[in-house]
């Protein structure tokens, strides 16, 4: 087996008085899908906004591809990351927003090549050409011109998800994606992630509330609870045969709503 | 004297007080810019500074800015005319309250924009000069334009360190001539015209920025 490509170790983490991770393990495998299910405030959007580094860790060590995230190596201690670090590490992340986040001031097609253009330096005709692609792949290549505000909530966070993918992450970490969405608008978007998770080509870390997404997509399933992985396994033990009470309890509420 | 022969004295003087209006207004906003992201971005030390100079200059009387600049500096060796002098002193305190403006704009910009432009690896230069400011250029023109008036309000204290200005040529004026009442009138008249005439020009930016920024969204 290769190594993991995302690695948690005893990873810390405290927002004031509240201790959310204490020695908290996780990894995931280069390729593996994870779906993230959970109450609120167990710490599911924490873990992906560690790993986009919008969240800094108070102890242990996240590795990313085998290399430390928040840290660096000096001879053979471990000190904190430094800005040129971090801006190194987030090439190997994408991460696509509950509220889109998409930038109001510029088109649907700026918005996709911004990033590439400007941190990764590519041309205009290049970096235009390949956002012609992901927006046909997302199926908006007639959106190209628009601006958020006239777009729908699906239309918008697919512009997202081209966005992240215009930088060609090997992480997409997805967080509650169509959350935001009135119930109607959330297959399209959904879609757009099903076929991308048929290709295998992306790992992908998804915080979902779409049960029934992530019992088809997800090679493993995690139940968080108070900032702990409760339960976690391949998606058919998980829905089918939990074993933890607590899973039981928060799938049950899932299926009675 | 007649009304004819009084309007184009205080015409004289209104051009003058235009002349440093026209002057100060780059400086303040110079220095509203400049501090203001200072204030907000950089190191430790820079930041004191801006805020000692933010606050420094909105705590203290103009007045006595004005007087430091043209009475004081000279013994310290720098001598300036009493333009500069009025430039400087009213560029560095509306400067000062533009700074303010100017750190709140940016503030204002929701936090989900920095990290969508952190998640897409963006130096912090590019964020903020691609994604923050622009957004945040349409909120600041209303406030800079209550600004830019107080700002030509302000002009009338360099009559006071000898600046043949509208104030000043209508206080001579009226001492020669003790017609207080048509003088200091057609006074306030020049005053609010101009007063107008700048707010007009803040509307228009406002409308002509916010066009493009209509369709993205950014006014409801
Ligand atoms: N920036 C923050 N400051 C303080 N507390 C936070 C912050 N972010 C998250 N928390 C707290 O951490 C816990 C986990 O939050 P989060 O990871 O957003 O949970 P989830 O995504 O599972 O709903 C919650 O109790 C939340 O209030
Ligand atoms: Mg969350």
């Amino acid at each position: 087996m290769t190594s993991p490509i995302i690695e948690f170790q005893n990873v810390k983490k405290q927002f004031g008085e509240l201790a959310l991770f204490e020695n908290f393990n996780f990894s995931v495998e280069e390729g593996e899908i994870v779906s993230i299910i959970g109450s609120s405030g167990s710490g599911k959007s924490t873990l992906l906004r560690i790993l986009m580094t919008l969240e800094d860790i108070d102890g242990g060590v996240v590795r990313v591809k085998g290399e430390p995230l928040w840290h660096m190596s000096k001879g053979d201690r471990l000190v904190p990351a430094d800005k040129k670090h971090l801006r190194k590490m987030r090439n190997h992340m994408g991460m696509v927003f509950q509220h889109f986040n998409l930038f109001p001031h510029m088109t649907a097609r700026r918005n996709i090549t911004e990033a590439p253009m400007r941190v990764k330096g590519k041309s205009r005709q290049e970096a235009e050409r390949e956002a012609m692609d992901l927006l046909a792949l997302v199926g908006l290549q007639d959106k190209a011109d628009s601006y958020p505000a006239q777009l729908s909530g699906g239309q918008k966070q697919r512009v997202g998800i081209a966005r992240a993918l215009a930088m060609r992450p090997e992480i997409l970490l997805l967080d509650e994606i169509t959350s935001a969405l009135d119930p109607e608008l959330v297959d399209e978007v959904l879609d757009v992630i099903r076929n991308l998770a048929k290709e295998h080509s992306f790992t992908m870390l998804l915080v979902t509330h779409e049960m029934y997404f992530a019992r088809e997509i997800s090679d493993r399933v995690c139940f968080f609870d108070q900032g702990r992985i409760l339960e976690e396994g391949p998606p058919d033990k998980i829905f089918v045969a939990p074993e933890k009470e607590r899973t039981q309890a928060f799938l049950n509420a899932f299926i009675s709503a | 004297m007649e009304l004819s022969e009084l309007t184009p004295i205080l015409l004289q003087g209104a051009w003058i007080t235009l002349k440093i209006l026209c002057l100060s207004l780059p400086v303040a906003g110079a220095l509203a810019f400049i501090a203001g992201l200072t204030r907000l971005f950089a190191p430790t030390p820079l930041r004191q500074m801006a805020r000692v100079y933010i606050e420094f200059f909105r705590g203290t009387s103009a007045l006595i800015q004005l007087y430091w600049i043209y009475f004081v500096l000279p013994f310290f060796g720098l001598n300036l005319d009493a333009m500069t002098a009025s430039v400087i002193a009213l560029g560095l305190n509306i400067g000062a309250y533009g700074a303010e403006v100017v750190r709140g704009s940016v503030l204002a910009v929701p936090k989900g924009q920095y990290e969508a432009a952190v998640a897409l690896n963006f130096t912090p230069w590019s964020r903020l000069w691609r994604i923050i400011l622009p957004q945040s250029l349409i909120n600041m023109i209303p406030p800079f334009g209550n600004l830019a008036i107080e700002l030509m309000k302000a002009t009338s204290l360099v009559s006071l360190i000898t600046i043949g200005d509208l104030t000043y040529k209508a206080k001579t004026l009226a001492d020669a001539t003790l017609q207080v009442g048509e003088i200091f009138g057609l006074v306030l008249l020049i005053y609010f015209v101009m007063a107008q005439a700048m707010a007009f020009l803040f509307r228009w930016l406002e409308a002509r920025l916010g066009r493009g920024l209509d369709r993205g969204g950014l006014r409801s």
